[in-house]
Parts: C-alpha cells; structure tokens; sequence
C-alpha cells in the first residue's frame, strides 16, 4: 500500500510537469492547429540558461525569474521572427519549421554546453517534508509550483481582458481583428507564454533528470500523449491527461516493469482515443448551421 | 469645404481582387455623418466583397477616408480602432466563448470600463434574447440569435461607422422588423453612420438616405433612397412589385 501511494503521489509530481508541457503545445495548437514539435527543445535550452546563471553565482530563485523572462522573450521573438512568415504556408512548411527549431536548439546546447549530463539543483531541501517517507520534497515542491502555475493560468485566461482577446484570436483570427484585436501580438504572446511554462517544467525536472540536450525528448513525447488522452483542444482537459499519464507512467513502472512502462502507458491511450477520438474532454465539434 | 460637409465615410475608385479576379472595379460612394447609406444587388455583385474593401480585409485599391482622414491601406485592427465596427458575413461568432464573451470582446478596445457595463444591459434590453442566453456557448445560438449577437459584438465597440452585412440573413420577419427598428433608434439617438448590404431591398432602402446599386462589380445607379425606391426598373428588379 505504502509503495502503491508512493507511487501515485511521484506520479502526480511527474504529472505535473507533463501538464505543463501538454499546456503549452495545446495554447500553441488552437492558434495553429499544429503541434509545436520544438516546445521540449525550447524548455531544455531554456533550463541550460538557468544552470549558467546558477553557475554565476546568481540566486536560485533569481535565476528562475531571469529565465521564465528570458523564455517569455525568446518565445515572442521566434513567434515573430521564425513562425510569422510561413503563418500562411502548406502545414507541412510549418512542421518542417518546427523540426527544424527542435533540432537547432538541440544542437545549439550540445555546442554551447557540451552533451556532458550536468547536475541541476532543486530550490528544495534534501530531507523529505514533514518527516513523511512517501513523497521528496523536491517532488512536492514540483508539484505546488506547476499547480500554481496552471491555476495563474486559469485565471488569466478566465479573467482578464488579454487573456479573453488570446482566446478569442486563437479561435477567430478573422473576427478578432473586426472588433480591433491585435491578432498577431496575441498569438507572439501564446508563444512567449508557452515558452514560459515550459522553461518552469524544464526547471522542474531537470534535478531528477539531469541537465543535457535531450532531456525533454521523452517529456515530450508523455506531454503529447496527455494532451491527446485530455482532448488537445481542451486546455483543461490536457492537463488532466498529463497528470494521468504521470500517474499510469509511474503505476505500470512499478508494478509490470520499466521495460514496459512507456508501452503500457500508449497502449491505454491508443485505447482511449479509439472509443473517444477527441480524447476524454475533448469537445466534440457541435455548430449549428 | 466646411466641416459640416466631409461625408463619415468617403471611398473613391474602390477596386479589389481575390487572388487574380477581380470583384469590385473601382467604385465610389460615401456614408454622410450620421447618415444611412445601403448598397443593393444581386448576389456576386460585390456587396460583401464592398464592406471587406473599406476594412481591408482583402487585397484592395483605391481612397476610403473616415471624417476625412485616409484610412486605406491600414490594418484591419487599426481601422476598427478608429471606430469602424463591422458585422460580417456569416455573422462570425466565436463559437467557444459564451454569448458574454463575445460582447465583451466586441468591447476589446475600449478603456471606459463603466460605460462598458451599461451597454452590456443596452444590448440585453435590445435583444432580451442573449441576456437569456449569456452564459450559454455561442456556437449552440440559433442562426437569428447569432445574427442578434453579432450586431450587439459590433455596437459595443461604440463605433462611429457600423458596417452591416445582410443583418437580416437567417432573421424571421419580425425580428428583422424589430432588428431594423432598432438600427434605426441607434442611428437617431447615437449618431451612428451606417452602411448596409442587404438582400432584402424594401427593408433597407426604407432605413437608408442614400442607395447605390451594384452590378457585377460596378456602381450602376445612385442616389436618395427615395429616388432609388420610385425608380421604375429597381421597383421591379429588387422590390418585385
């Protein structure tokens, strides 16, 4: 029982950061209808600009902040620079784009940073929280970090006039720009947002991981299977799927065997989207004609 | 030239294009300050194709001026700014935010919180309807409920020029009945100029002070709607009596 709710609560510690990421590619995804194949990349190098500023002797906490900022920017800047001018091309010129930015990001932290596995420190203490023996600290931690960055979410998409404008350009563009919305500023912003959170994901899981260029591959991959398992259309539903999907990762690990973990795992979701194809909360696309 | 004169809306030598065809060739018209203008025609005769010109939504030439200042060649975004509300074709709902929503986002620009509030009820007092409906989801309104939805999106940006296209589409006749009622109330009271496309010629030239007829591309007839209504071939092209 002790290691079954071990289990569960690491889950949902990993799970977290699954949703963050499946987050991200979802904001991405209803303004382009494409999955940003680069977000793991971008969150990677993203954490490598931590681990230097960390190594310059700046505060754990500072570093943070500079690199959530600096994601912020470099997020907008590729939206503008990079994205803006193939927006209208065959989807495959964008995916090629994507590709693309995924693998020069890889490359450019394996030159800049060496592909040498770093440690990277968690902001936690070592010794578990409250004495309990279930859960480290830095997984608890994790976890209050990516709630509060998923609820500040909700909330600014829920709440503010910006975030409504976001969502109506994502799902719009045509009449967002009839009522005086700047389309272009909100989808460089969901860009710069979605570059934000994955750099909190990649902070987050690179003490467990470690540090090196390819750390976000397989993130990734769990990220696009909650997003999928949750509806890809349903920002709420994604981050439901990537803590289920942290969850089911760490059960089947535990109990069938980490050979099999990532097999399990797809194969309950290849499951899922065969009986509901827009995933668990996925809307099924009703309009009246 | 007084100021009085500068006509709200003035385009000259209006042209536009969707990819090689060209659709409008070159036409000229105005909308007077707090005035009602209406472009009639027969479907394919470039009305809809008119109002994306003046907000440059598609690739276009030629002069539109607003109270006298170029607006041609700017931003769609940019010219709503100045005040030019647009009610599109197929209504452009957005389906996944409530009926709420979609008025509050009509409101996007504005910084006048307050006001905001009390055209939120103005709107709900027009169409009791969507006030019913606010929490609803947009996309699962009715066809007339969107049409009441979009005119309402538009009037909250508090514009000085409403562009209308067929706001009567989908409408049964009493509400267009009521919906004309009110454009014309909003236009009295307000101020509003208006230019509206509409299939339904009675209505619209009932409600405007001046008409243009388009042919294919081309301004073929102009003038007071009083005119345009008493001329012999209009009265049995499009009034059919």
């Amino acid at each position: 029982m002790d290691l079954f709710l071990h289990q569960i609560l690491s889950g949902l510690a990993t799970g977290g950061i699954y949703a963050s990421v499946a987050l991200a590619l979802v904001m991405i995804y209803q303004a382009t209808h494409l999955v940003n194949f680069a977000q793991g990349e971008m969150a990677m190098f993203a954490t490598y600009l931590a681990w230097a500023l960390l190594q310059a002797g700046v505060p754990y906490w500072g570093a943070f902040a500079i690199t959530v900022v600096s994601a912020f920017v470099l997020g907008v800047a590729l939206e503008r620079i990079v994205i803006r001018p193939v927006e209208n091309s065959p989807i495959l010129a964008v995916v090629i784009v994507f590709i693309a930015l995924l693998v020069i990001f890889n490359s450019l932290a394996g030159w800049i940073f060496t592909y040498t596995i770093k440690p990277f420190p968690s902001p936690f203490p070592a010794a578990p929280l409250f004495g309990n023996s279930y859960v480290s600290s830095h997984e608890l931690g994790s976890m209050a970090i990516t709630l509060v960055v998923l609820l500040l979410l909700f909330a600014f998409f829920r709440f503010t006039p910006l975030g409504l404008a976001m969502r109506a350009a994502a799902q719009n563009p045509v009449s967002s720009r009839l009522v005086g919305i700047r389309v272009g500023w909100m989808l460089a912003l969901g860009w710069g947002l979605a570059a934000a959170i994955g750099a909190i994901a990649g902070m987050m899981v690179a003490p467990t991981v470690f540090l090196e260029p390819n750390m976000m591959g397989g993130i990734l991959l769990y990220a696009f299977a909650g997003a999928l398992l949750g509806g890809i259309d349903s920002p709420g539903g994604a981050v439901l799927g990537g803590f289920i999907v942290g969850v089911l990762e760490n059960v089947v690990g535990a109990y069938v065997g980490t050979e099999l973990k990532l097999t399990v795992a797809l194969a309950v979701i290849v499951g899922v989207l065969v009986v509901r194809p827009s995933g668990l909360f996925g809307k099924v696309h009703v309009t009246r004609v | 030239m007084t100021a009085i004169s500068i006509p709200l809306l003035d385009v000259r030598g209006l042209a536009a294009q969707y990819g090689p065809t060209r659709v409008l060739h070159g036409i000229d018209f105005a909308v007077a300050e707090g005035g009602i203008t209406t472009i009639l025609g027969a479907n394919g005769a470039g009305k809809t194709t008119t109002l994306r010109a003046v907000c440059n939504m598609i690739k276009t030439s030629g002069e539109v001026r607003l109270a006298g200042t170029r607006i041609d060649g700017q931003a769609t975004e940019t010219i709503v700014r100045q005040g030019v509300a647009h009610v599109p074709d197929g209504r452009g709902t957005f389906m996944n935010l409530s009926v709420e929503e979609n008025l509050r986002v009509g409101a996007h620009v504005r910084r006048d919180r307050g006001e905001v509030g009390v055209d939120f009820e103005r709107m709900y007092a027009h169409f009791p309807r969507l006030k019913e409906r606010r929490r609803q989801q947009a996309g699962t309104l009715s066809g007339g409920e969107q049409q009441m939805l979009a005119v309402s999106r538009a009037l909250m940006l508090r514009p000085r020029l409403l562009l209308l296209d067929e706001p009567s589409f989908g409408l049964a006749p009493l509400i267009v009945q009521q919906l004309f009622e009110i454009l014309r109330a909003i236009n009295q009271s307000e101020k509003i100029g208006m230019l509206l496309v509409e299939q339904n010629a009675a209505m619209a030239l009932a409600l405007a002070d001046h008409a243009y007829l388009l042919e294919t591309g081309r301004v073929v007839m102009s003038g007071t709607a009083e005119t345009i209504r008493s001329d012999e071939s209009v009265r049995r092209s499009y009034l059919g009596y």
